[in-house]
Order: C-alpha cells, then sequence, then structure tokens
C-alpha cells in the first residue's frame, strides 16, 4: 500500500526534523539568549516529563496532578546509583526509570478506581504523602531537608572495583569517561528526549494509543466492547511514570543531588501548566509547552530595570520613565504573571494550546485567508493522531 | 426445536421501593429474533441492562450459552458474545467513524486487552478491510473519515450497530434500534437487521414500533409492570386481550 508507505515516511521525516530542532538547540536559542547548557538541559529534561504526561493525560484524559512524585524517586534512585555503584549515567538512569515505573504501579493500581476528579485528588494525596515521607521518615533514604548529595566517602562499589585512584574532591558524573555537565550533559539528555519523542509517537500511532484515545472519548462503550479498561489505564499510567522518573534521573545526572522539594505538589501542577499551554493530546505541544515555561523561568526572571531600560532606550525619557515600571511587573520576579496571563489566554481562546495557534496561522496562509475554521478539524485530525 | 442462547430465570430487580422487573423468565432461542414490546416504563431496558451487566438483579441469573452472566463484568460478558446497542447511541464522539469501529475490531481480534503499542496502526490491514465492509453493510462507508460527533442521530446508531456487528456476537441486544428515525431510515434499519438475520446472529430487539416488531421478530415477549404478561409468535400475540388490554389497546 503507497499509503501505508507514505505515512511512515511521514513518521520518519517527523522524528528527523525533531531530533535536528532539538540537536541545533545551542545553535537558534542563542540570539534570544536559551544557549547556555544548565537551561537547554533544562529544556531537554522537562521535555520528557511533559511528553510523558501527555501519554496519559493527553490521550486518556485522566489528569494526575502527583507526577512530581515520579520526578523526585527518579532522582533519587539515581543519586543513590552514584553513591553506591558508579558515577556512570546508564546505571543511575536505568534505576531512575525502574523506581519511577514501581511506584507509578503502585499508585496507579490504586488511584485507577477512580475517575475524573477523583483520580486526580488520589494522585495528588499520594505525591504529597511522597513528599513529607521523604521530608520526615524517610530521611535515611533521602537525607531529608539537605536532599541527597555525593559524598567523598560514598562506597561506588563498581567504580572502585576499576580504577584505584581517588581523585580529589567530589567525582563527577559520565558516560564511560565523559562527563555529563554541560553541553555533553545536554546532548546526552536531548538524545533521550528524541528517543522518548519517538516511543511515543509510536505509542499515538499503535493500537494501543487508540484504545486510550477511546478510553478518554467514552470509557463505557470501550467496557460494553469487551475491553478492560483497566490494564490499559494502569499501563499507560506506568509508562507515563516511567518518563517522569528518566526526567528525574536526569536532573540528578546533570546535577547530582536530590531534594524532597522536587516532589511538591508545585512541580506536579507545573507539568500539567506544561502540557496544557503546548497543546494536550499532541505530539509536539509539551515539548514546546515545557520550553516555554523553562524559558520563562530563567530568561525572564533575569531582566530587570537596567535591562529594560536598555531595550527601551529608544523612548523618550519621560515615556521611559512610564514604560520601565511597567514592563518591570511583567519581567523580572514578576514572570510568573507573564506566565499566568498567557495561560489564561491561552486556555481561553486556543483550548489546543500553542500547537492549535500554530495549525491556524498555517491554515489561515494556506487557505489564504478564507475559511480556515472548516479545514482546522481536518488538520487536528491528522496532527492529532 | 434449537438449543437455547439466552435464559433468564427467576429476575428480580427493585430500585428503591419500586418494583422493576418481578419473576421474569425469558427464554431465547439460538438463530432467532426475540422481540420485548411493553408501554413505557414496563421494564425493559431495566431487563436489558440486566443481561449485559450493568445492572445486578436482586434474585435469579442469567444464563447466556451454559454461562452464567450474573455478577460478571461488561467486558466479559461482551468478550463472551454478547453486543449491545443503546437507546441513546454510545459511540467515539470525537473519533472518526473508521475508528469508531476499529476499536471493537481489535476487541475482537486481541481479546479484553493486549498490550500493543508496538504495533502501527496503519499497518492493520485486514482489521481495516474488515471495518470499512462493515461500514459499508451500515452504509456509511463514504463518511468514513468524519468525526463520529457530527453525524444525524439515526446515522449514529447505524454505526453503532456497525460496532456491535464487527464483534461478530452470538447474541446482539437491540435497545430501540429505530427510535427517532425517519421512516425511510426505519425501513432501511429493518432491511439492515433483516440481512444480520439470514447470518445466524440471535438478536433480542426491545421496540416501541409495531412495525419493526412485525416486520422482524420471530417470537414477541410482552413486559408490563415489570412482568411478561403473554409470549409467542407475533400473530398469537397480537391477538391476545391480555396484550391489547395493556399494550395495545390505547394504539389500536
Amino acid at each position: 500500500m503507497t499509503n501505508t508507505k507514505k505515512l511512515l515516511l511521514n513518521d520518519t521525516f517527523v522524528v528527523i526534523i525533531f531530533a535536528a530542532a532539538i540537536l541545533a538547540m545551542p545553535i537558534w536559542l542563542d540570539p534570544i539568549g536559551g544557549n547556555y547548557p544548565d537551561l537547554l538541559q533544562k529544556f531537554a529534561i522537562y521535555g520528557i516529563f511533559a511528553i510523558g504526561f501527555n501519554i496519559l493525560f493527553g490521550l486518556t484524559g485522566y489528569l494526575s496532578f502527583g507526577h512530581a512524585a515520579f520526578l523526585g524517586v527518579g532522582s533519587y534512585a539515581a543519586v543513590w546509583s552514584f553513591k553506591l555503584l558508579t558515577m556512570n549515567v546508564i546505571p543511575a538512569v536505568i534505576f531512575g526509570v525502574l523506581f519511577a515505573g514501581i511506584l507509578a504501579a503502585v499508585i496507579g493500581f490504586l488511584s485507577l478506581r477512580r475517575t475524573g476528579i477523583y483520580f486526580s485528588i488520589l494522585t495528588l494525596a499520594f505525591a504529597q504523602m511522597s513528599y513529607n515521607l521523604a521530608y520526615s521518615v524517610l530521611t535515611p533514604i533521602t537525607n531529608g531537608e539537605t536532599g541527597l548529595q555525593l559524598a567523598r566517602s560514598d562506597p561506588r562499589i563498581l567504580d572502585r572495583l576499576f580504577s584505584q585512584e581517588q581523585a580529589a574532591g567530589l567525582p563527577s558524573t559520565d558516560l564511560f569517561g565523559e562527563t555529563m555537565s554541560g553541553y555533553p550533559g545536554f546532548y546526552f539528555c536531548a538524545v533521550l528526549l528524541i528517543v522518548c519523542f519517538y516511543i511515543s509517537m509510536r505509542i499515538f500511532r499503535s493500537p494501543f494509543g487508540l484504545m486510550l484515545k477511546g478510553i478518554k472519548s467514552n470509557q463505557n462503550r470501550m467496557r460494553y466492547t469487551g475491553l478492560n479498561t483497566r490494564p490499559y489505564m494502569l499501563t499507560a499510567f506506568i509508562i507515563s511514570g516511567m518518563y517522569a522518573g528518566l526526567a528525574g534521573s536526569l536532573l540528578a545526572v546533570t546535577d547530582p543531588l536530590a531534594g524532597a522539594e522536587r516532589m511538591q505538589w508545585t512541580a506536579s501542577g507545573e507539568v500539567v501548566l506544561m502540557t496544557i499551554l503546548g497543546g494536550a493530546g499532541t505530539l509536539v505541544g509539551p515539548m514546546l509547552g515545557a520550553g516555554l515555561i523553562k524559558y520563562f523561568e530563567n530568561i525572564f526572571s533575569a531582566f530587570d530595570d537596567n535591562v529594560l531600560t536598555q531595550a527601551f532606550s529608544f523612548l523618550p525619557d519621560s515615556v521611559l520613565e512610564f514604560v520601565v515600571p511597567v514592563v518591570g511587573l511583567f519581567v523580572g520576579s514578576g514572570w510568573h504573571l507573564t506566565l499566568g496571563l498567557l495561560f489564561m489566554v491561552i486556555v481561553i481562546f486556543l483550548p489546543g494550546g500553542l500547537v492549535e495557534g500554530f495549525r491556524r496561522i498555517y491554515d489561515y496562509f494556506k487557505s489564504g485567508g478564507g475559511n480556515a475554521k472548516t479545514q482546522s478539524v481536518e488538520a487536528r485530525n491528522q496532527a492529532g493522531e | 426445536m434449537n438449543s437455547l442462547v439466552l435464559q433468564l430465570d427467576n429476575i428480580n430487580k427493585s430500585f428503591g421501593g419500586l418494583s422493576a422487573l418481578s419473576d421474569i423468565n425469558l427464554h431465547v432461542e439460538e438463530g432467532t429474533t426475540h422481540a420485548i414490546i411493553g408501554p413505557n416504563g414496563a421494564g425493559k431496558s431495566t431487563l436489558l441492562n440486566v443481561c449485559i451487566g450493568r445492572l445486578k438483579p436482586d434474585t435469579g441469573k442469567v444464563t447466556f450459552a451454559g454461562e452464567v452472566l450474573t455478577g460478571r463484568q461488561p467486558h466479559e460478558i461482551a468478550q463472551l458474545g454478547v453486543a449491545r446497542v443503546f437507546q441513546t447511541p454510545e459511540i467515539f464522539q470525537e473519533m472518526t467513524l473508521l475508528e469508531n469501529v476499529m476499536i471493537p475490531a481489535f476487541s475482537h481480534r486481541d481479546g479484553a486487552f493486549r498490550l500493543n503499542a508496538g504495533e502501527l496502526l496503519s499497518r492493520q490491514g485486514e482489521l481495516r478491510d474488515d471495518a470499512e465492509h462493515i461500514l459499508e453493510d451500515v452504509g456509511l462507508k463514504e463518511m468514513m473519515m468524519t468525526e463520529a460527533g457530527s453525524l444525524s442521530r439515526g446515522d449514529k446508531r447505524r454505526l453503532e450497530l456497525g460496532m456491535c456487528l464487527i464483534l461478530r456476537p452470538r447474541l446482539l441486544l437491540l435497545d430501540e434500534p429505530t427510535a427517532g428515525m425517519a421512516r425511510h431510515d426505519t425501513n432501511q434499519t429493518i432491511e439492515l437487521l433483516k440481512k444480520i438475520k439470514s447470518r445466524g446472529m440471535t438478536k433480542v430487539i426491545i421496540e416501541h414500533d409495531m412495525h419493526v416488531v412485525f416486520s422482524l421478530a420471530d417470537k414477541v415477549s410482552v413486559l408490563a409492570r415489570g412482568q411478561i404478561i403473554a409470549g409467542g409468535d407475533p400473530q398469537s400475540v397480537r391477538e391476545d386481550p391480555k396484550v391489547k388490554e395493556a399494550y395495545l389497546g390505547g394504539a389500536h
């Protein structure tokens, strides 16, 4: 079937474009001040987090408010792997994903007994419980308030087995000799992000993904059609939790410490914002949302009055004195205000998120300004797939 | 005599103090079309809900082809070969007609759960052909790429029927399949149901429209106030004085 071939080609094409865009981030983010390793790593890591969240929320419509728990567990598992086994990042990532998956299986099994708001509340409760446990009872594992850190005296069994020499100071994470901070760290995260994107795309286009969409659309019909929705939901929940665990372990890879605040509900809320902002249920939307929020958090928050005065220096002084303080409200420590307004605008006018916005613009130009609306449905069907 | 496919024994169901079904005994033979008629509120839909596991009867049991259905999960009952068309169509509104039919096709092929995340939807040629075939049967093939939510009510019912047919059920339960349809649509649906009949599927139809009942049914049971007051072939039921009084009386 030529049709099938074309579609596959199309998929490969999408992945290649995506990979190129991600790997070239240091180039195209340079003009807008986003080109420094720390931020690039965050783009990739939170991109993974949001893509994973989208597998659950975008496909099944189940809104988890506790995904930060998996992020936190991923981080702790990774740091423990650094402490006990080796500074190599591969085992750390594997353990992060594994433990997050196990926790997701437990929380999912219990939470998925309910739907809608009750499901959200249950996940929130479990995540807050994890957060509080990490702070108090589990201090031997999590090191409580201080957070889990590396120490020179850590056993690191595997590392010691293969090399006798001890470097002065704390060791750094590595991938077979390559230090995982700075740009190499970003490229490591970026490659994993591309792999995650590919997996997510395959899920979206598999019968399994179709089942998840069916659950979102009409769970009753699914049951009377002979499908057991529970295992489908649980699988989606675990996959999504594993993505979060991977993101968490990567946070530890790029900066080897883990704190309980990573599990707090604000972190869970953030990924919800990212996904909705970018476009829930679309392939690239969550990644866009994650990038936008992290960009705001890091770049907008760094603007101060000096920067603004420079930016508006073309204005006459009297206007400048008025403009700078007003704009100043929205940047610097007020970046949350901008983000909040943006979020409101998007939810009200573009329920499909940024992706819907782009699509509308695309449709508008494609149809020469006319009947953009009729085409958007078709386009949505294509891209939503 | 044909073997029994569906057997309801001493079914009782009440909501609060109100008895919706009392002492229902119903036997449906393999390959027949069995119509259940009765005035509004007679308990017809409750009866179907008991059959598919949506409601649990207070007493009694439902047997399907030797398997007790009572107490089973809806998806288990469906996997055994019981499909149902609802009174208000239960379809996947946001999805295309093709996807609507593909989902049950997977259910039929893979069972209640299979982790088929590694396959590609676009590589399911056989299932897709089957789905297109079914859509052609119910007369919706031309529209298979449109969203199901945009269909007319009659078309939604036809789609739901298609979704049930692709499951290849042994027993098909239809809850007023022609309600809200124009006469032309109704006749089309009757033709369609007749076509299915020739495939040897057993059907239980709840229907208001006597035209539909008498053109399709081999057996008719009359339900009134939660009890079966008469049963038999359509002709004898039509002439039963009790039935005339309870149901047809007002209309004829």
